[in-house]
Protein backbone atom coordinates (compact mmCIF):
# COMPACT_ATOMS: atom_id res chain seq x y z
CA UNK A 1 0.00 0.00 0.00
CA UNK A 2 1.25 3.41 -0.70
CA UNK A 3 0.61 5.98 1.64
CA UNK A 4 0.49 9.37 0.65
CA UNK A 5 2.35 12.32 2.45
CA UNK A 6 0.63 15.44 3.48
CA UNK A 7 1.62 18.04 1.92
CA UNK A 8 0.88 19.98 5.28
CA UNK A 9 0.81 19.53 8.79
CA UNK A 10 -0.48 21.25 11.96
CA UNK A 11 1.17 20.00 14.82
CA UNK A 12 -0.07 20.61 17.95
CA UNK A 13 -1.05 24.50 16.92
CA UNK A 14 -1.88 27.12 19.11
CA UNK A 15 -1.82 30.86 18.67
CA UNK A 16 -2.53 33.45 21.61
CA UNK A 17 -3.20 37.84 21.38
CA UNK A 18 -2.44 38.51 24.96
CA UNK A 19 -5.22 35.96 26.93
CA UNK A 20 -7.02 35.61 23.81
CA UNK A 21 -6.46 32.20 22.77
CA UNK A 22 -7.62 31.91 18.93
CA UNK A 23 -6.12 28.59 18.06
CA UNK A 24 -6.24 25.69 20.83
CA UNK A 25 -4.43 23.17 19.84
CA UNK A 26 -4.91 21.83 15.96
CA UNK A 27 -3.38 18.93 14.76
CA UNK A 28 -4.83 18.89 10.68
CA UNK A 29 -3.08 17.43 7.61
CA UNK A 30 -4.23 18.31 3.81
CA UNK A 31 -2.61 15.63 1.18
CA UNK A 32 -1.80 17.19 -2.27
CA UNK A 33 -3.97 17.89 -4.49
CA UNK A 34 -6.70 18.01 -1.70
CA UNK A 35 -9.00 21.38 -1.89
CA UNK A 36 -9.69 21.78 1.87
CA UNK A 37 -13.03 24.48 2.86
CA UNK A 38 -12.44 25.68 5.88
CA UNK A 39 -16.38 26.91 7.38
CA UNK A 40 -17.09 28.46 10.37
CA UNK A 41 -18.66 31.28 12.37
CA UNK A 42 -16.50 34.47 12.25
CA UNK A 43 -13.72 35.03 14.55
CA UNK A 44 -13.40 31.00 14.93
CA UNK A 45 -9.72 31.18 14.09
CA UNK A 46 -9.75 30.02 10.15
CA UNK A 47 -8.18 32.94 8.90
CA UNK A 48 -5.28 32.62 11.42
CA UNK A 49 -5.26 29.31 10.26
CA UNK A 50 -4.27 30.41 6.89
CA UNK A 51 -2.22 33.42 8.31
CA UNK A 52 0.01 31.15 10.12
CA UNK A 53 1.10 29.19 7.16
CA UNK A 54 1.67 31.74 4.68
CA UNK A 55 4.14 33.03 7.43
CA UNK A 56 2.35 36.34 7.82
CA UNK A 57 2.46 35.05 12.08
CA UNK A 58 3.72 33.24 14.15
CA UNK A 59 2.28 30.33 15.82
CA UNK A 60 2.47 30.81 19.53
CA UNK A 61 3.33 27.14 20.23
CA UNK A 62 3.33 23.54 17.81
CA UNK A 63 4.95 23.41 14.51
CA UNK A 64 3.57 23.00 10.66
CA UNK A 65 5.07 20.91 8.23
CA UNK A 66 5.01 21.51 4.28
CA UNK A 67 6.02 19.35 2.15
CA UNK A 68 7.75 17.23 5.13
CA UNK A 69 10.10 20.44 6.20
CA UNK A 70 9.16 22.80 8.70
CA UNK A 71 7.97 26.42 8.45
CA UNK A 72 8.68 28.22 11.15
CA UNK A 73 11.26 26.01 13.00
CA UNK A 74 14.88 24.86 12.02
CA UNK A 75 16.49 22.22 13.84
CA UNK A 76 19.83 23.70 15.06
CA UNK A 77 22.14 20.51 16.90
CA UNK A 78 18.86 18.83 17.43
CA UNK A 79 17.16 21.97 19.36
CA UNK A 80 14.00 23.46 17.45
CA UNK A 81 14.75 27.37 16.79
CA UNK A 82 12.60 29.96 15.25
CA UNK A 83 13.90 29.90 11.42
CA UNK A 84 15.56 32.76 10.34
CA UNK A 85 13.99 34.96 7.35
CA UNK A 86 15.94 33.00 5.02
CA UNK A 87 13.96 29.91 5.74
CA UNK A 88 10.90 31.25 5.42
CA UNK A 89 11.62 32.85 2.17
CA UNK A 90 13.09 29.47 0.91
CA UNK A 91 9.82 27.60 2.11
CA UNK A 92 7.23 30.67 0.73
CA UNK A 93 8.41 29.71 -2.51
CA UNK A 94 5.88 27.33 -2.81
CA UNK A 95 2.68 29.09 -1.02
CA UNK A 96 0.26 31.53 -2.74
CA UNK A 97 -2.50 33.66 -1.28
CA UNK A 98 -5.99 35.71 -1.96
CA UNK A 99 -6.85 38.20 0.41
CA UNK A 100 -10.25 39.44 1.42
CA UNK A 101 -9.75 42.52 0.18
CA UNK A 102 -7.53 41.87 -2.22
CA UNK A 103 -4.65 44.28 -1.42
CA UNK A 104 -3.77 44.88 -5.15
CA UNK A 105 -0.74 47.33 -5.59
CA UNK A 106 -2.81 50.65 -6.21
CA UNK A 107 -0.06 52.44 -8.10
CA UNK A 108 0.80 49.05 -10.91
CA UNK A 109 -1.44 49.15 -13.62
CA UNK A 110 -3.37 44.83 -13.76
CA UNK A 111 0.09 43.79 -15.91
CA UNK A 112 2.00 45.27 -13.54
CA UNK A 113 0.51 44.04 -10.83
CA UNK A 114 0.85 40.77 -12.09
CA UNK A 115 4.00 40.76 -13.06
CA UNK A 116 5.69 42.56 -10.37
CA UNK A 117 6.73 38.88 -8.58
CA UNK A 118 7.76 36.59 -11.18
CA UNK A 119 10.36 39.43 -11.93
CA UNK A 120 11.65 40.59 -8.35
CA UNK A 121 10.96 37.80 -7.33
CA UNK A 122 11.51 34.71 -9.36
CA UNK A 123 14.30 37.02 -11.87
CA UNK A 124 11.85 36.28 -14.82
CA UNK A 125 12.65 38.79 -17.92
CA UNK A 126 10.27 41.67 -18.47
CA UNK A 127 9.39 39.60 -21.80
CA UNK A 128 8.37 36.43 -20.22
CA UNK A 129 7.32 37.78 -17.09
CA UNK A 130 4.79 40.04 -19.58
CA UNK A 131 3.90 36.42 -21.09
CA UNK A 132 3.05 34.88 -18.35
CA UNK A 133 0.82 37.84 -17.04
CA UNK A 134 -1.21 38.19 -19.70
CA UNK A 135 -1.77 34.07 -19.78
CA UNK A 136 -2.77 34.43 -15.99
CA UNK A 137 -4.70 37.75 -16.91
CA UNK A 138 -6.42 36.09 -19.54
CA UNK A 139 -7.31 32.86 -17.86
CA UNK A 140 -9.39 35.65 -14.63
CA UNK A 141 -11.24 37.08 -18.00
CA UNK A 142 -9.83 40.75 -18.14
CA UNK A 143 -7.41 40.89 -20.75
CA UNK A 144 -9.31 43.98 -21.52
CA UNK A 145 -7.88 45.79 -18.23
CA UNK A 146 -4.36 45.18 -18.76
CA UNK A 147 -3.18 48.95 -18.18
CA UNK A 148 -5.79 49.86 -16.01
CA UNK A 149 -5.02 50.88 -12.41
CA UNK A 150 -7.01 49.26 -9.68
CA UNK A 151 -9.21 52.12 -8.46
CA UNK A 152 -10.62 51.93 -11.87
CA UNK A 153 -11.79 47.93 -11.33
CA UNK A 154 -14.79 46.60 -9.53
CA UNK A 155 -14.30 44.46 -6.26
CA UNK A 156 -15.10 41.30 -8.22
CA UNK A 157 -12.40 42.51 -11.46
CA UNK A 158 -10.05 43.39 -8.38
CA UNK A 159 -10.07 39.89 -6.50
CA UNK A 160 -9.78 38.46 -9.99
CA UNK A 161 -6.46 40.30 -10.46
CA UNK A 162 -5.31 39.03 -6.72
CA UNK A 163 -6.10 35.35 -8.18
CA UNK A 164 -4.04 36.14 -11.06
CA UNK A 165 -1.21 37.42 -9.68
CA UNK A 166 -1.07 34.79 -6.64
CA UNK A 167 -1.11 32.02 -9.68
CA UNK A 168 1.76 33.37 -11.79
CA UNK A 169 3.83 32.37 -9.11
CA UNK A 170 2.92 28.85 -9.97
CA UNK A 171 2.14 27.89 -5.98
CA UNK A 172 1.95 23.98 -5.17
CA UNK A 173 -0.07 25.40 -2.45
CA UNK A 174 -3.41 28.01 -2.84
CA UNK A 175 -5.09 30.36 0.24
CA UNK A 176 -8.00 31.75 -0.44
CA UNK A 177 -8.84 33.76 2.59
CA UNK A 178 -12.60 34.59 2.51
CA UNK A 179 -11.74 35.83 -1.55
CA UNK A 180 -15.22 36.62 -1.60
CA UNK A 181 -16.47 38.09 1.47
CA UNK A 182 -15.72 41.78 0.98
CA UNK A 183 -17.56 41.57 -2.33
CA UNK A 184 -21.23 43.20 -3.33
CA UNK A 185 -23.62 39.54 -3.46
CA UNK A 186 -23.80 40.48 -7.42
CA UNK A 187 -20.04 39.97 -7.96
CA UNK A 188 -19.30 36.78 -6.08
CA UNK A 189 -20.30 34.94 -9.15
CA UNK A 190 -17.31 35.79 -11.26
CA UNK A 191 -14.63 35.42 -8.43
CA UNK A 192 -16.17 31.91 -7.76
CA UNK A 193 -16.29 30.43 -11.41
CA UNK A 194 -12.57 32.05 -11.62
CA UNK A 195 -11.89 29.49 -8.25
CA UNK A 196 -13.85 26.89 -9.91
CA UNK A 197 -12.34 26.85 -12.89
CA UNK A 198 -8.53 26.67 -11.28
CA UNK A 199 -9.87 24.25 -8.06
CA UNK A 200 -11.64 21.33 -10.80
CA UNK A 201 -11.31 22.47 -14.15
CA UNK A 202 -8.34 23.70 -15.31
CA UNK A 203 -4.71 22.87 -15.55
CA UNK A 204 -3.81 23.54 -11.88
CA UNK A 205 -6.28 20.77 -10.81
CA UNK A 206 -2.96 19.31 -8.83
CA UNK A 207 -2.79 22.34 -6.68
CA UNK A 208 -3.21 22.07 -3.12
CA UNK A 209 -6.35 24.54 -2.06
CA UNK A 210 -7.27 25.60 1.78
CA UNK A 211 -10.30 27.69 1.28
CA UNK A 212 -12.23 29.68 3.72
CA UNK A 213 -15.77 30.86 2.94
CA UNK A 214 -18.81 31.36 3.94
CA UNK A 215 -20.46 29.93 0.37
CA UNK A 216 -21.85 26.43 1.29
CA UNK A 217 -22.99 25.73 -1.87
CA UNK A 218 -19.58 26.41 -3.54
CA UNK A 219 -17.77 24.82 -0.75
CA UNK A 220 -19.55 21.53 -1.30
CA UNK A 221 -19.61 22.34 -4.71
CA UNK A 222 -15.38 21.88 -5.21
CA UNK A 223 -14.00 20.79 -1.79
CA UNK A 224 -12.92 17.21 -1.26
CA UNK A 225 -13.35 17.50 2.12
CA UNK A 226 -15.16 20.15 4.46
CA UNK A 227 -13.51 21.23 7.68
CA UNK A 228 -16.09 22.66 10.47
CA UNK A 229 -14.01 25.46 12.62
CA UNK A 230 -14.91 26.45 15.91
CA UNK A 231 -13.80 28.19 18.85
CA UNK A 232 -10.27 27.90 18.37
CA UNK A 233 -10.62 24.05 17.50
CA UNK A 234 -11.80 21.56 14.85
CA UNK A 235 -15.29 20.32 15.93
CA UNK A 236 -16.13 18.28 12.74
CA UNK A 237 -14.94 17.18 9.18
CA UNK A 238 -15.83 14.98 6.45
CA UNK A 239 -16.28 14.84 2.90
CA UNK A 240 -19.10 17.25 1.61
CA UNK A 241 -21.84 15.25 1.38
CA UNK A 242 -21.31 13.65 4.86
CA UNK A 243 -20.99 17.14 6.57
CA UNK A 244 -23.90 19.22 5.00
CA UNK A 245 -26.58 16.50 4.86
CA UNK A 246 -25.69 14.70 8.12
CA UNK A 247 -23.64 16.72 10.71
CA UNK A 248 -23.25 15.26 13.98
CA UNK A 249 -21.96 17.72 16.38
CA UNK A 250 -24.78 20.16 17.69
CA UNK A 251 -22.68 23.04 16.45
CA UNK A 252 -22.25 22.20 13.19
CA UNK A 253 -26.14 21.73 13.19
CA UNK A 254 -26.76 25.01 14.26
CA UNK A 255 -24.01 26.50 11.94
CA UNK A 256 -25.70 25.17 9.05
CA UNK A 257 -29.18 26.14 9.72
CA UNK A 258 -28.31 29.41 10.28
CA UNK A 259 -27.27 29.27 6.60
CA UNK A 260 -30.69 27.21 5.34
CA UNK A 261 -33.17 29.67 6.20
CA UNK B 1 18.42 104.25 -7.26
CA UNK B 2 16.20 103.37 -9.59
CA UNK B 3 13.66 100.41 -8.32
CA UNK B 4 14.86 98.49 -11.12
CA UNK B 5 19.19 99.13 -10.58
CA UNK B 6 17.85 98.19 -7.06
CA UNK B 7 16.46 94.95 -8.56
CA UNK B 8 19.66 94.08 -10.68
CA UNK B 9 21.91 94.38 -8.05
CA UNK B 10 20.50 92.48 -5.50
CA UNK B 11 20.10 89.72 -7.49
CA UNK B 12 23.68 90.24 -9.02
CA UNK B 13 24.66 90.10 -5.35
CA UNK B 14 22.78 87.46 -3.50
CA UNK B 15 20.72 85.10 -5.90
CA UNK B 16 23.66 82.90 -6.82
CA UNK B 17 24.43 82.24 -2.81
CA UNK B 18 20.28 82.21 -2.06
CA UNK B 19 20.40 79.12 -4.70
CA UNK B 20 23.22 77.39 -4.18
CA UNK B 21 22.61 77.13 -0.26
CA UNK B 22 18.80 76.17 -1.47
CA UNK B 23 19.81 73.63 -3.82
CA UNK B 24 22.63 71.69 -1.68
CA UNK B 25 20.58 71.63 1.53
CA UNK B 26 17.85 70.17 -0.05
CA UNK B 27 19.32 67.75 -1.55
CA UNK B 28 21.19 67.05 2.33
CA UNK B 29 17.55 67.64 4.12
CA UNK B 30 16.12 65.13 1.46
CA UNK B 31 18.55 62.33 1.87
CA UNK B 32 19.03 62.78 5.61
CA UNK B 33 14.93 63.02 5.81
CA UNK B 34 14.50 59.53 3.83
CA UNK B 35 17.46 57.88 6.08
CA UNK B 36 16.20 59.15 9.29
CA UNK B 37 12.88 58.53 8.44
CA UNK B 38 13.34 54.67 7.11
CA UNK B 39 15.72 54.12 9.91
CA UNK B 40 13.10 55.38 12.25
CA UNK B 41 10.81 52.33 11.00
CA UNK B 42 13.80 49.89 11.30
CA UNK B 43 13.82 46.34 13.26
CA UNK B 44 16.98 47.34 14.80
CA UNK B 45 16.47 49.90 17.73
CA UNK B 46 19.88 50.91 17.96
CA UNK B 47 18.99 52.57 14.45
CA UNK B 48 15.51 53.83 15.67
CA UNK B 49 17.35 55.57 18.86
CA UNK B 50 19.70 57.38 16.69
CA UNK B 51 17.43 58.52 14.47
CA UNK B 52 14.98 59.56 17.12
CA UNK B 53 17.79 61.45 18.86
CA UNK B 54 18.79 63.49 15.79
CA UNK B 55 14.91 64.22 14.76
CA UNK B 56 14.36 65.21 18.43
CA UNK B 57 17.67 67.26 18.58
CA UNK B 58 17.58 69.16 15.76
CA UNK B 59 13.44 69.89 15.43
CA UNK B 60 13.35 70.95 19.05
CA UNK B 61 16.25 73.61 18.52
CA UNK B 62 15.59 76.76 16.63
CA UNK B 63 17.64 76.54 12.84
CA UNK B 64 18.99 80.43 13.48
CA UNK B 65 20.50 79.05 17.04
CA UNK B 66 22.11 76.07 15.14
CA UNK B 67 23.47 78.48 12.55
CA UNK B 68 25.42 80.26 15.10
CA UNK B 69 26.56 77.13 17.21
CA UNK B 70 28.01 75.68 14.13
CA UNK B 71 29.53 79.09 12.93
CA UNK B 72 30.90 80.75 15.83
CA UNK B 73 30.95 77.91 18.59
CA UNK B 74 32.23 74.47 16.82
CA UNK B 75 35.30 76.44 16.04
CA UNK B 76 36.30 77.04 19.93
CA UNK B 77 36.40 73.24 19.74
CA UNK B 78 38.76 73.04 16.96
CA UNK B 79 36.20 72.34 13.92
CA UNK B 80 36.09 75.33 11.33
CA UNK B 81 33.57 75.36 8.27
CA UNK B 82 33.46 77.90 5.78
CA UNK B 83 30.24 79.76 5.92
CA UNK B 84 28.57 78.38 3.13
CA UNK B 85 29.52 74.85 4.28
CA UNK B 86 28.07 75.64 7.53
CA UNK B 87 24.69 76.83 5.71
CA UNK B 88 23.91 73.94 3.75
CA UNK B 89 25.00 71.57 6.99
CA UNK B 90 22.48 73.32 9.20
CA UNK B 91 19.82 74.26 6.91
CA UNK B 92 20.30 70.27 5.66
CA UNK B 93 20.04 69.06 9.03
CA UNK B 94 17.46 71.02 10.18
CA UNK B 95 14.85 70.17 7.42
CA UNK B 96 16.16 66.68 7.30
CA UNK B 97 14.54 66.60 10.85
CA UNK B 98 10.88 67.67 9.74
CA UNK B 99 11.44 65.83 6.34
CA UNK B 100 12.21 62.44 8.31
CA UNK B 101 9.01 62.78 10.11
CA UNK B 102 6.85 63.43 7.03
CA UNK B 103 8.93 60.08 5.26
CA UNK B 104 8.06 58.08 8.07
CA UNK B 105 4.50 58.76 8.18
CA UNK B 106 3.67 58.87 4.60
CA UNK B 107 5.42 55.45 5.08
CA UNK B 108 2.93 54.35 8.00
CA UNK B 109 0.25 55.53 6.40
CA UNK B 110 0.26 52.47 3.69
CA UNK B 111 -1.76 50.15 4.89
CA UNK B 112 -0.55 46.73 6.91
CA UNK B 113 -2.15 44.88 3.74
CA UNK B 114 0.93 45.84 1.08
CA UNK B 115 3.23 44.67 3.35
CA UNK B 116 1.30 41.12 3.66
CA UNK B 117 0.58 40.64 -0.05
CA UNK B 118 4.63 41.27 -0.72
CA UNK B 119 4.91 38.61 1.92
CA UNK B 120 2.10 36.44 -0.01
CA UNK B 121 4.61 36.85 -3.26
CA UNK B 122 7.47 35.91 -1.46
CA UNK B 123 9.28 39.74 -1.91
CA UNK B 124 11.90 40.50 0.51
CA UNK B 125 11.21 42.99 3.12
CA UNK B 126 13.44 45.22 1.09
CA UNK B 127 12.07 44.46 -2.41
CA UNK B 128 8.05 45.47 -0.71
CA UNK B 129 10.12 48.42 0.30
CA UNK B 130 11.40 49.23 -3.05
CA UNK B 131 9.04 48.18 -5.14
CA UNK B 132 5.56 48.81 -3.44
CA UNK B 133 5.69 50.75 -0.30
CA UNK B 134 7.74 53.66 -0.72
CA UNK B 135 6.09 54.89 -4.48
CA UNK B 136 3.15 55.00 -2.61
CA UNK B 137 4.42 56.48 0.59
CA UNK B 138 5.95 59.21 -1.98
CA UNK B 139 3.02 59.94 -3.34
CA UNK B 140 1.87 61.04 0.11
CA UNK B 141 4.89 62.54 1.18
CA UNK B 142 5.43 64.62 -2.16
CA UNK B 143 2.98 67.76 -0.99
CA UNK B 144 4.57 68.37 2.75
CA UNK B 145 7.93 67.39 0.89
CA UNK B 146 7.07 70.82 -1.21
CA UNK B 147 5.77 72.90 1.39
CA UNK B 148 9.39 72.10 3.12
CA UNK B 149 10.73 72.88 -0.14
CA UNK B 150 9.33 76.07 -0.33
CA UNK B 151 9.92 76.87 3.67
CA UNK B 152 13.57 75.91 3.24
CA UNK B 153 14.09 78.66 1.14
CA UNK B 154 13.01 81.17 3.10
CA UNK B 155 15.03 79.85 5.86
CA UNK B 156 18.16 80.50 3.84
CA UNK B 157 17.63 83.94 4.88
CA UNK B 158 19.52 83.30 8.04
CA UNK B 159 22.13 82.53 6.45
CA UNK B 160 22.92 86.01 6.00
CA UNK B 161 23.62 86.56 10.24
CA UNK B 162 26.72 84.29 9.28
CA UNK B 163 28.78 86.51 6.66
CA UNK B 164 27.21 85.02 3.94
CA UNK B 165 26.31 87.45 0.91
CA UNK B 166 22.70 85.81 0.05
CA UNK B 167 19.89 88.23 -1.70
CA UNK B 168 18.79 89.04 2.05
CA UNK B 169 22.58 90.11 3.41
CA UNK B 170 22.24 92.06 0.24
CA UNK B 171 19.52 94.17 0.81
CA UNK B 172 20.77 95.00 4.50
CA UNK B 173 23.81 96.83 2.60
CA UNK B 174 21.48 97.93 0.36
CA UNK B 175 19.30 99.38 2.98
CA UNK B 176 22.17 101.26 4.97
CA UNK B 177 23.60 102.87 1.82
CA UNK B 178 20.29 103.94 0.14
CA UNK B 179 17.66 103.98 2.89
CA UNK B 180 14.94 103.50 0.01
CA UNK B 181 13.96 100.31 2.69
CA UNK B 182 10.26 100.31 0.99
CA UNK B 183 11.59 99.67 -1.74
CA UNK B 184 14.32 97.27 -1.30
CA UNK B 185 12.39 94.65 1.04
CA UNK B 186 9.26 94.85 -1.23
CA UNK B 187 11.54 93.71 -3.83
CA UNK B 188 13.23 91.41 -1.35
CA UNK B 189 9.87 89.69 -1.11
CA UNK B 190 9.04 89.48 -4.40
CA UNK B 191 11.57 87.86 -4.88
CA UNK B 192 11.71 85.06 -3.18
CA UNK B 193 7.87 84.55 -3.95
CA UNK B 194 9.21 84.16 -7.56
CA UNK B 195 11.57 82.08 -6.87
CA UNK B 196 9.42 79.93 -4.68
CA UNK B 197 6.63 79.92 -7.54
CA UNK B 198 8.73 77.47 -9.51
CA UNK B 199 9.22 75.19 -6.93
CA UNK B 200 5.07 74.92 -6.51
CA UNK B 201 4.27 74.02 -9.58
CA UNK B 202 7.04 71.71 -9.54
CA UNK B 203 5.79 69.77 -7.08
CA UNK B 204 2.36 70.16 -7.98
CA UNK B 205 3.75 68.68 -11.67
CA UNK B 206 5.70 65.77 -10.08
CA UNK B 207 2.53 65.51 -7.47
CA UNK B 208 0.11 64.31 -10.53
CA UNK B 209 2.49 62.24 -12.46
CA UNK B 210 2.82 60.25 -9.29
CA UNK B 211 -0.81 59.93 -8.36
CA UNK B 212 -2.30 59.12 -11.51
CA UNK B 213 -3.11 55.70 -10.25
CA UNK B 214 -5.25 57.66 -7.55
CA UNK B 215 -8.02 58.83 -9.85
Amino acid sequence: MITIKPIIRYNKITKAYGDLKVLKGIDFEIYPGEKVALIGPSGSGKTTLARLLMTLEEPSSGTIEVEGKLLWHEKINGKLVRAKEKHLHEMRKDIGMVFQHFYLFPHMTVLNNVMEAPITVLGMSKKEAKKQAELMIKKVGLIDKLNIYPVQLSGGQKQRVAIARALVMKPKIMLFDEPTSALDPELVGEVLDVIKEIAVEGNDTDMTMLLITHEMDFAREIADRIVFFDEGVIVEQGSPDELFDNPKTPRLQTFLSRFNS
Amino acid sequence: MSTFELLISLLKGGLKVTIIVTLFSTILAFILGFTAGLARLSKYKILRIISGMYVEVFRGTSLLVQLFWLYFALPLLGIKFSAIFTAILAIGLNFGAYCSEIVRSAVNSIPQGQTEACIALNMTSFQSMRRVIIPQAFATMLPNLGNQLIELLKSTSLVSMITLADLTYHANILNSSTFETTKIYSLLLIIYFVISLPLTYGIKMLERRLSVWRV
